[in-house]
Order: C-alpha cells, then sequence, then structure tokens
C-alpha cells in the first residue's frame, strides 16, 4: 500500500539499485557460469592436446604431405583409398588383433583368477597387493628391452631353457606367431597385476552376505565365483575390455623395442609382429616421410579400436546374462 | 554472500590461469646466462668430438658446446632430426647428416643455411671433389661441410683365424682374397674347421659393401640412375651384388646376427664371428662393442673386389638455428683438416679433406686396438681415388627394402628367387610413396 503512495517518482531509487545491480548481476552470472570455469581446464587443456591434433590429423592425411617439403597439394581421400588397397596395412592390422588377443584374454583371465586370490583372508594382504602392481610401475622401455633380450634367437634365456629340455631354439623374432607369444608376455606381465587390482576393488563391494547365504545353500568355492562374483563384476569388466582394447591396439613400444637392429619399426624382416603404430610410424617418419599417409593410418586405427570396443561390449553384455544383478539388488534390500 | 563468490571466482580465476601457465610454461628460451651463447650439435654414432669441443671453448670463451645423441643409432637419429626441421623448432645448431639421407634433405634446402653467403666458397679446396660436391643443392646451394667418408677394409679377428689354420698376418690375408669367390672359399676353409665362430656377422653388411663397390666401380650409381629412375632391376651392379650375397648366404658363412642388433652387439662381445666388412667409421664401432678385452685380436686386411665407399656424413647449419653465424664457424672448424684429424684419431672415421689425407698424422697413423694396423695408409690410400656411389630421392627407403630382402633370405624365410622378387616389387613400392 505504502507502496503506491509514494510521492517520488519510480526512477528515484535508481542510483540504489545501479549500485546494488552489478553486484547481483555478478552473483547471478557466478552461480550460472562458474561450474563451466571450474571443469574448464580440463575442457582447455582437453582442446589444447586431444582435439586440435585430432582434427589437424585428419586435415593432414587429406594431404600428400612430404614430412620436409614445403607445399603440401590436397588430395582428398586418397590417402585413405590408396590405404585400403595396401596389404602391408592390412598385415598390420591382422598381427595389432592377433596380439591384442592373444594377450588380453588371458591377461583379464588370470587378473579375475589374482583378484579372487587377493580377496581372502591372507596373512600380509596388503603387501601382495601391492606387489602385484610393481610390473606396471616398471618402465614399458626396460621391460620390452629385457624380454627382447630373453627371446634372442642365439643368446636368449628363454631358448636357453627351451634346449635344457630338449626343445629345438624358437625363432622369436622371425617367426609371425611366436613373435605375437613374445609380445603377448611383455603386455600380460606388465598389466595383469594392474587389472587384478581394479577387479579385487569391485569384489569389495560384493556384500559378504552373499557369499554367506551362497555356502549355506551348498554353493562351493568355484560355484559362488563364477555365479556371484562374476557376474557381479560384469560393469568392472567391460571396463576392463574396453580400456585393454584401446591399449592393445595401440601397442608400440613393446614390439618396437622387441626388434632392435637396422629398421626396428619393421617389426621383423616380413612384418612379423607390426602393429598399427609401427605402420603409422614407418609412414609418418622414417623411411618414408610420408606424413599424410601416416595420418591416414591413424584415423583408421581410431576406427578400428571403436569398432572392436563395440564388438567386445556387445559380446559381454550377451555373455554374461542380465539376471544375477537382480537378485543382487533384491538380495540386498533383503538384507538391509 | 555478496563477497564469497567473488572470492570463489578470484580462486577459480587464479586455478584456471596457473594451469594454464604450468603448460605453457616451458617456451620460450633460456636466459644467456654470463653471455654464453650454448651450441648444440647432433650427431650418431661416433664422430670423436669430444676433444675438439674442449679446444674451441677454450679459444671462444662466449661459446658453449652441447652434444647429443652419441651412440645413437642412425635409424633414430634421422628421424629425430626430420621431425625437428618438419617443426621449425628443436634441431641442434650444427646437425650431422648422413650420406644415405642426404639427397632427401638436399631436396628440400630451405631447411639449412646456404653456406655459400657465409664464406664457403673459399672452403672448396680443403674437401675431395666428389664430397664437396656431395654438399651441393641441384641449384647451387651449399649446405652441407664434409666431414668423413667411408674407404673400405675388411676387418677380421686374428685369434680365430690363427684357430683355424689361415695366415693372420694382415698382408697374407689380404693376399688370400682378392675378389669376392675367393673370399667365399676362405670362408668354406674357415667354416669346415668348426671354431664355433662363424666367418661373417650379417648379410646385409656384406651386401651394402658389395653393392656399393660394384655399381661405384661402374655406372657410378645402385638404386636410382643419376637422373633418378628407379633401377633396382635393371642395374647389373644391383643383381651382381645379390648374387655374390647369395652365394655367401648359400654357403652358410653368414652368423645371422641382423646388423645393429643387440644380438650383434653380443655376437661381438663373444667372438661369434671372424670378419666384417668395415669403412672406416665401423672401427670405432668395433672397438666400441667389442670392448677392451679384445683389444690386439682384431687387424684389418684389405677388402676383395677394389676399393669402394660406404657411408660418410656432412655437417650443416639448420636455419631454425638461434646462433647461426657462431654455429657456421662451429662446422668450419670441425670440418677442418685439423678438426678431421682430431676425429680420426679419436674414433676413426676417415677424413675428406686432402690436406688431412696427407697429413703424417693420418698417413702413418695406426690402431692400437687392432693390432697397430697401419690405417692412415689402408683407409687413405682408396680415399683419394674414390668413386662416390650416386644416391636416389628415396634412397633410404629403397635400401631398407632390399636390405630386408637380403635378410628374408639370410633366415631362410624366403629363396633367392622369391627375395630377389620381393626386393624388386618392395623397392617400387617404397619409391613411390
Amino acid at each position: 500500500m505504502t507502496v503506491q503512495l509514494d510521492p517520488r517518482p519510480p526512477v528515484a531509487p535508481a542510483p540504489r539499485t545501479g549500485r546494488r545491480t552489478p553486484a547481483m548481476r555478478f552473483s547471478r552470472l557466478d552461480t550460472k557460469y562458474s561450474p563451466y570455469l571450474f571443469i574448464a581446464p580440463f575442457f582447455v587443456l582437453f582442446g589444447v592436446f586431444g582435439a586440435y591434433p585430432l582434427i589437424y590429423t585428419f586435415w593432414v592425411s587429406l594431404h600428400d604431405w612430404d614430412l620436409l617439403g614445403s607445399n603440401h597439394p590436397f588430395v582428398g581421400l586418397e590417402n585413405y583409398s590408396r590405404l585400403l588397397e595396401d596389404p602391408d596395412f592390412w598385415h598390420a592390422v591382422v598381427n595389432t588383433l592377433g596380439i591384442f588377443v592373444i594377450s588380453t584374454v588371458p591377461q583379464l583371465l588370470a587378473a579375475l583368477w589374482l583378484a579372487n586370490l587377493l580377496n581372502r583372508q591372507l596373512r600380509a594382504r596388503t603387501t601382495f597387493r601391492m606387489a602385484v602392481l610393481i610390473p606396471n610401475i616398471t618402465s614399458t622401455a626396460a621391460v620390452a628391452i629385457v624380454f627382447g633380450v630373453l627371446f634372442g634367437r642365439e643368446f636368449g634365456m628363454v631358448n636357453w631353457l627351451l634346449d635344457l629340455v630338449g626343445i629345438d631354439a624358437i625363432e622369436w623374432k622371425s617367426n609371425r606367431f611366436a613373435s605375437w607369444v613374445a609380445i603377448s608376455t611383455m603386455v600380460d606381465w606388465r598389466w595383469t597385476g594392474y587389472n587384478a587390482l581394479i577387479f579385487l576393488a569391485a569384489m569389495q563391494a560384493i556384500p559378504r552376505d552373499l557369499y554367506e547365504s551362497a555356502a549355506i545353500d551348498g554353493a562351493g568355492r568355484a560355484r559362488q565365483f563364477w555365479s556371484i562374483t562374476v557376474p557381479l563384476l560384469k560393469p568392472t569388466i567391460i571396463f576392463t575390455v574396453i580400456i585393454s582394447t584401446i591399449g592393445g591396439l595401440q601397442l608400440f613400444t613393446e614390439p618396437r623395442l622387441f626388434h632392435s637392429g637396422t629398421n626396428p619399426i619393421r617389426g621383423g624382416t616380413l612384418r612379423e609382429s607390426q602393429t598399427v603404430t609401427m605402420y603409422m610410424f614407418e609412414n609418418a617418419f622414417a623411411p618414408h616421410y610420408n606424413f599424410g599417409y601416416g595420418s591416414a593410418v591413424a584415423w583408421l586405427l581410431f576406427a578400428l579400436i571403436a569398432v572392436v570396443a563395440a564388438i567386445n561390449v556387445l559380446l559381454l553384455r550377451r555373455l554374461g546374462g542380465a539376471k544375477p544383478p537382480k537378485d543382487h539388488a533384491k538380495s540386498k534390500e533383503g538384507a538391509r | 554472500m555478496g563477497v564469497f563468490p567473488r572470492r570463489r571466482l578470484a580462486a577459480v580465476a587464479l586455478v584456471a590461469a596457473t594451469a594454464l601457465f604450468a603448460t605453457a610454461g616451458c617456451a620460450g628460451d633460456e636466459p644467456a646466462k654470463d653471455g654464453k651463447i650454448t651450441l648444440t650439435v647432433d650427431v650418431f654414432s661416433q664422430f670423436g668430438y669430444e676433444e675438439l669441443y674442449k679446444e674451441y671453448m677454450a679459444s671462444h670463451p662466449n661459446v658453449k658446446i652441447v652434444e647429443r645423441g652419441t651412440g645413437t643409432n642412425l635409424d633414430d637419429y634421422s628421424p629425430k632430426l626430420t621431425q625437428w626441421l618438419a617443426a621449425g623448432k628443436g634441431a641442434g645448431d650444427v646437425v650431422a647428416i648422413e650420406e644415405g639421407l642426404m639427397v632427401e634433405y638436399k631436396a628440400n634446402p630451405d631447411n639449412f643455411v646456404n653456406l655459400l653467403d657465409h664464406g664457403g666458397a673459399e672452403l672448396q679446396g680443403n674437401f675431395l671433389e666428389w664430397k664437396w660436391k656431395g654438399g651441393m643443392t641441384q641449384d647451387g646451394k651449399l649446405i652441407g661441410l664434409g666431414t668423413d667418408v667411408g674407404g673400405m677394409a675388411m676387418c677380421y679377428r686374428t685369434d680365430l683365424f690363427a684357430k683355424a689354420g689361415l695366415p693372420t698376418d694382415r698382408e697374407a690375408v689380404s693376399k688370400l682374397w682378392p675378389t669376392w669367390q675367393d673370399y667365399v672359399k676362405v670362408g668354406e676353409q674357415f667354416k669346415a674347421k668348426n671354431t664355433g665362430a662363424s666367418f661373417l656377422d650379417a648379410a646385409t653388411n656384406i651386401f651394402n659393401t658389395i653393392v656399393l663397390q660394384t655399381a661405384g666401380n661402374a655406372q657410378g650409381y645402385h638404386y636410382y640412375d643419376t637422373s633418378g629412375n628407379l633401377v633396382v632391376d635393371s642395374n647389373p651392379a644391383v643383381r651382381q651384388a645379390w648374387d655374390t650375397t647369395m652365394d655367401i648366404i648359400d654357403s652358410g658363412l653368414s652368423g645371422k646376427y641382423g646388423s645393429w642388433s643387440e644380438e650383434w652387439v653380443s655376437a661381438f662381445k663373444q667372438a661369434k664371428f671372424a670378419t666384417i666388412a668395415c669403412p672406416a667409421w665401423m672401427t670405432g664401432v668395433i672397438e666400441g662393442n667389442a670392448g677392451a678385452e679384445a683389444k690386439g685380436k682384431w687387424d684389418i686386411a684389405r677388402v676383395p673386389g677394389n676399393g669402394g665407399n660406404w657411408g660418410g656424413s656432412w655437417l650443416a647449419v639448420p636455419t631454425q638455428s638461434k646462433h647461426r653465424a657462431e654455429a657456421i664457424e662451429l662446422a668450419k672448424f670441425l670440418t677442418s683438416a685439423k678438426g678431421q684429424i682430431g676425429a680420426f684419431k679419436a674414433k676413426g672415421p676417415l677424413p675428406s679433406s686432402p690436406q688431412a689425407l696427407a697429413d703424417p698424422a693420418i698417413v702413418d697413423a695406426k690402431n692400437a686396438y687392432f693390432s697397430d694396423a697401419p690405417v692412415g695408409q689402408i683407409f687413405g690410400e682408396g680415399a683419394k681415388t674414390l668413386k662416390p656411389v650416386y644416391m636416389g630421392p628415396k634412397n633410404q627407403a629403397v635400401r631398407t627394402e632390399v636390405e630386408n630382402a637380403v635378410r628374408t633370405v639370410e633366415l631362410g624365410q624366403r629363396k633367392p628367387d622369391q627375395g630377389w622378387t620381393d626386393a624388386v616389387n618392395n623397392a617400387k613400392k617404397a619409391a613411390a610413396k
């Protein structure tokens, strides 16, 4: 009421509001935009170091780009069409997938088994749990060099041990399948413990009473593992599979350092263990210095990883079955 | 409430700013401390410049020299150099360029300072004529000053030769193999004695030696003709070298220690092979790999066939160098007759300067590691009359393919005929990339 009776013209309070408005506006801006500012560092860094190189690589892949040359003519998708007809590229794809399969499958199974063991009541449990991570903190280069020597044809320890039990020396570096196996052992040695710890963390979130009631129902250890642990770990397994797919298909250091001598980027005389990343490097840098072609390889690798990861996830969804998590939710509520 | 968000906002801004600075912080040049200029020299393998740097820094108190890359494999070095040049940043002030890659760098001369603009022309007399020309581009720019040339000889282990009942004296050994066919025969005799060692290290080393020698004595080119056409399949010199190498492999003389691999280095240490084709720069590599315990067990004989050249480098100054004038001075010093003699004494690369080659320090030089072999005479003799081999635009990529084909036969993965087909086809593919 009094407001209506106020004799002053409506403009009069303006100076006061004028003084207040910036603060209010600021406060409103703050609540509206501060969160973006908070998350900005990541996206700025991602833009600079992630998105920009990605787009630039694609731009380069559309050109005939001699690394040392000064002009780079635009060639459209020619690099891609040449690449799709390049037998050496497909050879590298088969190598990469081969090494990926024979390293990832046993690796994840071993990690699961190891995590299950570590999840039991053990003496010095923390020590063991830390110990499985040790291979992971050693330098990849050192591991690759040591394994490269172990798998040497003439002076290698593996062949020496095989000789002791009467098996003929294996040409670890010039036999395609043998070289895959040798490289897979390096990958397994390094990443099994890491994945085991991820599985272990997830296992500890599984309520104990599930196992207790299973035990009462007469389920043995193995049955408990396959019917409770594995189904409940499915999201974690999917996560590790995706991470391993990305890492496995980008394998570079291990196979690169496994071969020494002239032109090791080739992965052996007949490209026995040349992965796609190595093929990318061979083309983008020495000896071809063809940056455009190398960039096209990089983009096709990106596509390959996306496809393989998607296939893996679809397969896992099918294999795991959807029932146990529901039971789990029920019994969890029941327990409460 | 009016104050709090502002403080919070300031904190956010600070965090964001710190993050940005942290990422940008590494850019920028280090400030010149005490007025000194730092010159970076990029090399690979063994150049033997350490003493020369000390001397140069003593006479140029304003210059500090940092060397990168001693011991680095050429296959690791050249991609790095190329990346630095392509990025316009990162290369040293003085960089070494190896023979096989010189062609590719010469095709893009803008990356390097034209030394003719900086008093380079006066230096012509300091270099063997072909070495001087090798540093020059098609359109007459001088981008590199010669360091060493390959020269060619055959290094052998006297202890293994004695074990196999062969002569050990270097003159007598040289007489054993005037031709490559004789070399194979000696190898077969050696093999028959079962010393536990093979006759030679790897087929690729011997192949490179033979192909460069054969081509040098014939047309003067191997994989590419002088107009830049790929002639791998039609050049008789290549085919001839291939066939000789196949004979050597067929006779089971090679130890199959892939050159420059870890096994190769181990084989040196364990005295697993008796001979290795050695251009002058290889003597430093042998000494480094075989180690002090093999001192005096090695010696140097003449190479079968007739001379030849393998390898040798140039020093260049990239245009991206921030201290061009000083870098050019340093490059001139390192490639001067005096510099080349110093490097030769340290690690054995053979000078490309006629003055240095005529210098008593080279002529009378003996190498204690190689049973006091008169290295100056052995290598120097051939260097003056040496005929260089022309290298085409994609020389390195093509050479890699041919070498790999040799290795597939050596490892028993391919029959010689298949290997040859591979070599030709893959070389064509590599040249087109």
